[in-house]
């Protein structure tokens, strides 16, 4: 009975196994197919122009938001932090360099995989559920070309985008939070900021970290858009699992990707 | 048949181990509306995707226009599906584009006809389905029969020499139900076109198709003119034809004895 027990877990333990490695494969498979069908969506720039809209734009409003918020409460929990050392001028570093190097582009990340993500996976899915993508098949149109191509690059272009407009309205977050409202120097928190964030190391890190993350976001919602099975439930659970995995995706590639920065 | 524009020999096709087909052999004449029947789930529609090359067989073949399908490259079945408009069973319409775009879409892609042309054509096959004045609206605002016939119209766009028609029936109103069936053969004569129709809408195909093929297990279990079929006295197709719930399509699920399994209590 035990011993059945245990055949049965490692069995389920196996095919879990195997079936994240086959998952990986057909997603690594079909970044391929994407790369080398993407003549398509840059021959035809509207097509990505206008993926651009629904991914970028779109999320303009809860990335902006956020963003403001984020930067007035680093502003807070930093000068309270450095207060206790007689450097609250140092907050306009503190606020820019944790915006830019760190929660811009991590963020953004997860909240793009939360809004223009989910919304990828669903729309996908359900051409593929109404047989939409069959029938671009049968009109001998590859839908990686038509569909996901325009979208992965859209998703590319737009994620550093949203990035640096969030380090940039965190940075307003934080001074308004810092300077009206606090108190501080407005000299010294722009002039430490200008001083100590470094155009190389900084912010073309944190921009080269949000491309990485916008092809890894995408491509995490496109295959699982692509991939799901075409059941109103396969749906709902392909827009979950593009969350999960997206955010867990960003968290693992950002450590890795800092570690390198740091390390060079 | 020296005329066939179509033809499946010896097809088998199964996922997993499991056939589905089991050696099919049909031929589809050019000019005819040749209707493939069937219960649920006998693989009718699996047989579409055979002939645009959407699957491949596991023995035998499909050829269209005297090439094998699952023998060509991407690009030659690309080619071949040019030459075929398919129905899809709820239309399948691009939500994000209006009717019109719709129907343009196929020359849009396949074509580098000018702006002006493409109205005239949109407009031209929209007409046929009587839906010209619908071309500026979006597939959500149309009903069932309404997106059928523009699915129809797209299918239709590029003058295709096949049509083939995924459950073209399939949850519509018995006036759409009508529309349908007088635009398949209206506008498979006016093309010169073969039209494949899966469906198991007995007494609406058998009014309009030329030659039908019932599969059943797998296999062809019947074919011949609806007349031929509506007169058969083979068990399946009497069943089938005339609608009856017990035969040799049983109404129960296989299960253990009745009696036994009350006594037990077995499930």
């Amino acid at each position: 009975m035990v011993l059945h027990k245990l055949k049965r877990l490692f069995s389920k333990l196996g095919a879990g196994c195997i079936n994240k490695v086959w998952r990986l494969g057909a997603g690594g498979r079909l970044f391929w197919l994407t790369l080398i069908s993407s003549g398509e969506s840059f021959r035809r720039f509207r097509l990505t122009i206008r993926e651009v809209y629904f991914t970028g734009v779109l999320s303009l409003i809860i990335i902006l938001v956020s963003a403001f918020f984020v930067g007035m409460v680093l502003a807070l929990q930093g000068y309270h932090t450095l207060q206790k050392y007689g450097s609250s001028e140092a907050i306009g570093v503190l606020v820019a360099l944790a915006l830019v190097r760190e929660l811009g582009p991590v963020v953004t990340a997860l909240l793009f995989a939360g809004r223009a993500g989910t919304a990828i996976t669903a729309e996908i899915g359900l051409m593929k559920a109404t047989e939409q993508l069959s029938a671009m098949e049968m009109m001998a149109v590859s839908p990686i070309a038509r569909v996901i191509a325009p979208r992965f690059w859209a998703g590319v272009i737009a994620m550093p985008v949203l990035a640096t407009l969030f380090s940039m309205v965190g940075i307003l977050g934080g001074y308004l939070v810092a300077v009206p409202l606090i108190g501080v120097d407005a000299g010294a928190f722009w002039s430490q900021m200008q001083a100590n964030v470094d155009w190389e190391f900084d912010i073309l890190n944190g921009v080269f970290k949000s491309v990485v993350f916008g092809v890894a976001c995408t491509m995490i919602a496109l295959f699982e858009g692509y991939d799901a099975p075409p059941t109103a439930e396969g749906v709902s659970r392909a827009t979950t699992r593009t969350v999960v995995t997206s955010s867990l995706a960003v968290l693992g590639l950002d450590f890795i990707l800092t570690s390198f920065m740091i390390a060079v | 048949m020296a005329n066939a524009i179509v033809e499946i020999q010896d097809l088998s096709f199964g996922y997993k181990g499991r056939l589905l087909h089991k050696g099919i052999n049909m031929t589809f004449p050019k000019g005819k509306v040749v209707a493939i029947m069937g219960g649920s789930g006998s693989g009718k529609t699996t047989l579409l995707r055979l002939i645009g090359g959407q699957l491949k067989p596991t023995k035998g073949q499909v050829q269209v226009g005297g090439e094998v399908v699952h023998q060509q490259d991407r690009e030659g079945i690309y080619r071949l599906r040019r030459k075929m408009g398919m129905l899809f069973q709820h239309g399948a319409l691009f939500t994000d584009l209006s009717v019109f775009e719709n129907v343009a879409f196929p020359m849009r892609e396949h074509t580098n006809l000018p702006e002006s042309m493409i109205r005239d054509l949109v407009l031209l096959k929209l007409n046929a389905v009587g839906l010209r004045g619908a071309h500026a609206l979006m597939p959500t605002e149309l009903s069932g029969g309404m997106a059928r016939r523009v699915a129809l119209a797209r299918a239709i766009a590029l003058d295709p020499s096949i049509i083939m028609y995924d459950e073209p029936f399939a949850g519509l109103d018995p006036i759409s139900m009508a529309v349908i069936c007088d635009l398949i053969r209206s506008l498979n004569d006016a093309l010169g076109a073969t039209s494949i129709i899966v469906t198991h809408d007995v007494e609406e195909t058998f009014q309009f198709a030329d030659y039908v093929y019932f599969v059943a297990d797998g296999v062809v279990a019947a074919e011949g003119t609806p007349d031929d079929l509506r007169n058969s006295e083979l068990p399946f197709v009497h069943q089938f034809v005339h609608g009856e719930k017990d035969g040799p399509v049983p109404f129960h699920y296989a299960a253990p004895e009745y009696h036994a399994s009350l006594l037990r209590g077995a499930r």
